[in-house]
């Protein structure tokens, strides 16, 4: 039993905050933090033959210049932001759309409309991936038939398996997936937007395109400036959905190749080119730098322009 | 709203109308999200032949057969894997429930020296990605020795979990009237005891949102699974089909059955456990 009150208490050395902390922080420390810490040092080294040597930054000068790396890691970022653009583009406005329909006063069915357009968001991407990949394939056509049947049938082609398709039918197949989070938070504060600021503007003569623009709109912008970095993280993160319907080559012809399969890559090796332990840290590093400066543009800049409403 | 109604000049007449098209959008939208699924889920139980003649057609005496099912539970270990994934997700959410909600307790209840960079700590977890981490955590897990073990992913799926738990239960347990532990204390009951007996029973609802959000990129990753454990004895579902489909990726049967084989219980779980989900998600915990 510790002493009966906090005066007493702080004299002994507090083992009950290492009991209670202690467990998670050191896995937490030796499976996430040290690891993270150790891949952005790994990545300032050199492993050949077992040797590893200092180098400074000349894996990053190896990557951003090198004929045999530059090509591979400015097309993967070039594919990584376009997949990101698309994302934000179309997956971000159909989630808002949705979003403000189902909040509409008196809905009937909401909440099985809700359930039922978030579900493909539950499944791996795994298994998105290889579902629109028969999907899509010429040889059960079945997206063929229905363009045809809507006339559009002319237009069908092997979108995942041409160059200048499959990234842009990559996307949308994520963007079908994951259309539900924007879709679910916007939703959620559009329910918490008070009935009487609303009611105001409506007293004050505005429509509901107005009342949608002029009140709502700026309530659920942090919202919106959340999921944006959420799928930021999430895009430059991404993987699965390119390894399972691509390979780890991306193809055709690296065409679909993002940051994340680049590193797989990079860290395992692939036909001829040998696994390396220090570039694969240093494309980690690269991707560390290149989501910390985005989650940094969202906090100290969007996040303090957004004007913060208490609800 | 009811004000809105009534003052818009014309909505006794356009309401229909216009939720009509609310419903339209809607349903449409619906169809999309299900389409995909459904069209997978059908064929599993059609004869090859029959996939093709009528992709879009229910089985029918004809057509109707568990080949395909058959093929997939003769050719892989689909019960094993999903005993792997199903250990792995428990003893991981488990976890991550206990020791983030230990970890949030000592980090809002107590006040020590580092308190606020161990918060900080955990805050960055929240959104720098796990995976960043991979080429040291493989070698850690060589020099450890639990490459494919699934010891090796559960550890690192605690440690991916926790800074999105601590944080919510840290706000959790900042609503938690302080004059309930502070009368315990004058009660002399032990710091243990009012966490164990106070504090955890309280956090259940909390803990119930954490433990959707964590389950579920627990069981559909792929990354871990294949660089940690990919071995036949300790795949995972997601790894198990990732690595089928592609083995028989021309036999449509087993493709087909295996896909549904993966898709139909987790949304039998979410059908379950969707109200809980939503609950969580529009609950602005996740701000």
């Amino acid at each position: 039993m510790t002493p009966s009150n906090q005066h007493d208490e702080k004299k002994p050395f507090p083992w009950h905050v290492v009991f209670f902390l202690g467990p998670g922080l050191l896995i937490y420390v030796v499976f996430s933090v040290y690891p993270l810490l150790d891949t952005l040092v790994l990545s300032l080294y050199n492993e050949q033959q077992g040797q590893s040597h200092f180098v400074g930054l000349q894996n990053f000068i190896t990557l951003i210049t090198d004929d045999t790396w530059s090509q591979a890691f400015w097309n993967a970022l070039g594919n990584n932001f376009q997949f990101f653009a698309i994302h934000m583009l179309v997956q971000n406005p159909i989630g808002l759309l949705l979003a403000v329909l189902l909040s509409s006063p008196k809905l009937r069915l909401s909440g099985t409309y809700r359930t039922l357009i978030f579900m493909p968001t539950m499944l791996s991407v795994v298994i998105i991936g290889f579902v629109w990949q028969l999907l899509l394939s010429p040889i059960w056509g079945i997206s063929e038939d229905f363009l045809y049947s809507i006339g559009l049938g002319q237009y069908f082609d092997a979108w995942l398996g041409k160059e200048s398709s499959a990234l842009i039918t990559l996307a949308f197949i994520s963007v079908w997936q994951f259309v539900g989070i924007p879709m679910m938070l916007i939703y959620a504060t559009l329910l918490n937007i008070p009935d009487d600021i609303v009611d105001a503007s409506v007293v004050d003569g505005a429509n509901s395109l107005q009342t949608f623009w002029h009140i709502k709109l700026p309530l659920i912008l942090p919202t919106i400036a959340m999921v944006s970095i959420l799928t930021f993280v999430a895009n430059f993160n991404a993987f699965e959905l390119i390894y399972a319907v691509k390979g780890a080559l991306a193809g055709p012809n690296f065409s679909t190749d993002l940051m994340g399969t680049f590193f797989y890559r990079t860290f395992f090796g692939f036909q001829l080119q040998q696994g390396s332990a220090s570039m694969g840290a240093a494309v980690a590093t690269l991707m560390f730098l290149i989501i910390l400066v985005g989650v940094m543009l969202f906090l100290f800049f969007i996040q303090r322009r957004i004007q913060r409403f208490q609800f | 709203m009811k004000l809105f109604s009534r003052l818009m000049p014309s909505s006794g007449m356009r309401q229909v109308p216009k939720s009509v098209t609310v419903h339209a959008v809607l349903l449409a939208y619906t169809v999309i999200a299900l389409f995909p699924i459904i069209v997978v889920v059908i064929n599993a139980f059609k004869e090859r032949r029959a996939i093709f003649r009528d992709p879009l057609g229910l089985p029918d005496s004809d057509s109707f057969t568990l080949m395909g099912f058959e093929q997939v539970l003769l050719r892989s270990d689909f019960g094993l894997y999903s005993w792997n994934s199903l250990v792995v997700t428990i003893l991981a959410v488990g976890l991550v429930l206990l020791l983030g909600a230990m970890a949030a307790w000592a980090l809002t209840e107590y006040k020590f020296k580092g308190n606020l960079l161990i918060t900080f700590l955990f805050a960055m977890g929240i959104m720098i990605p796990i995976r960043l981490g991979t080429v040291s955590i493989l070698s850690l897990m060589v020099s450890l020795d639990l490459v494919n073990t699934l010891t090796a992913l559960v550890l690192v799926y605690i440690a991916q979990g926790l800074p999105l738990a601590v944080y919510i239960l840290s706000e959790f347990v900042r609503t938690i009237p302080k004059e309930l532990t502070e009368a315990a204390r004058c009660d002399s009951v032990s710091e243990y005891k009012i966490f164990f007996c106070i504090i955890l029973p309280l956090l259940k609802p909390a803990m119930a949102t954490v433990a959707v959000f964590t389950m579920i990129p627990i069981w559909n990753d792929l990354w871990f699974p294949l660089i940690l454990a990919p071995g036949e004895e300790t795949r995972t579902i997601t790894l198990g089909v990732q690595q089928f489909v592609g083995q028989y990726v021309t036999d449509w049967n087993s493709v087909l059955s295996a896909l549904t084989l993966a898709i139909v219980p987790v949304l039998i779980l979410y059908t379950i456990f969707s109200r809980q989900l939503i609950r969580g998600l529009t609950s602005g915990a996740v701000k």
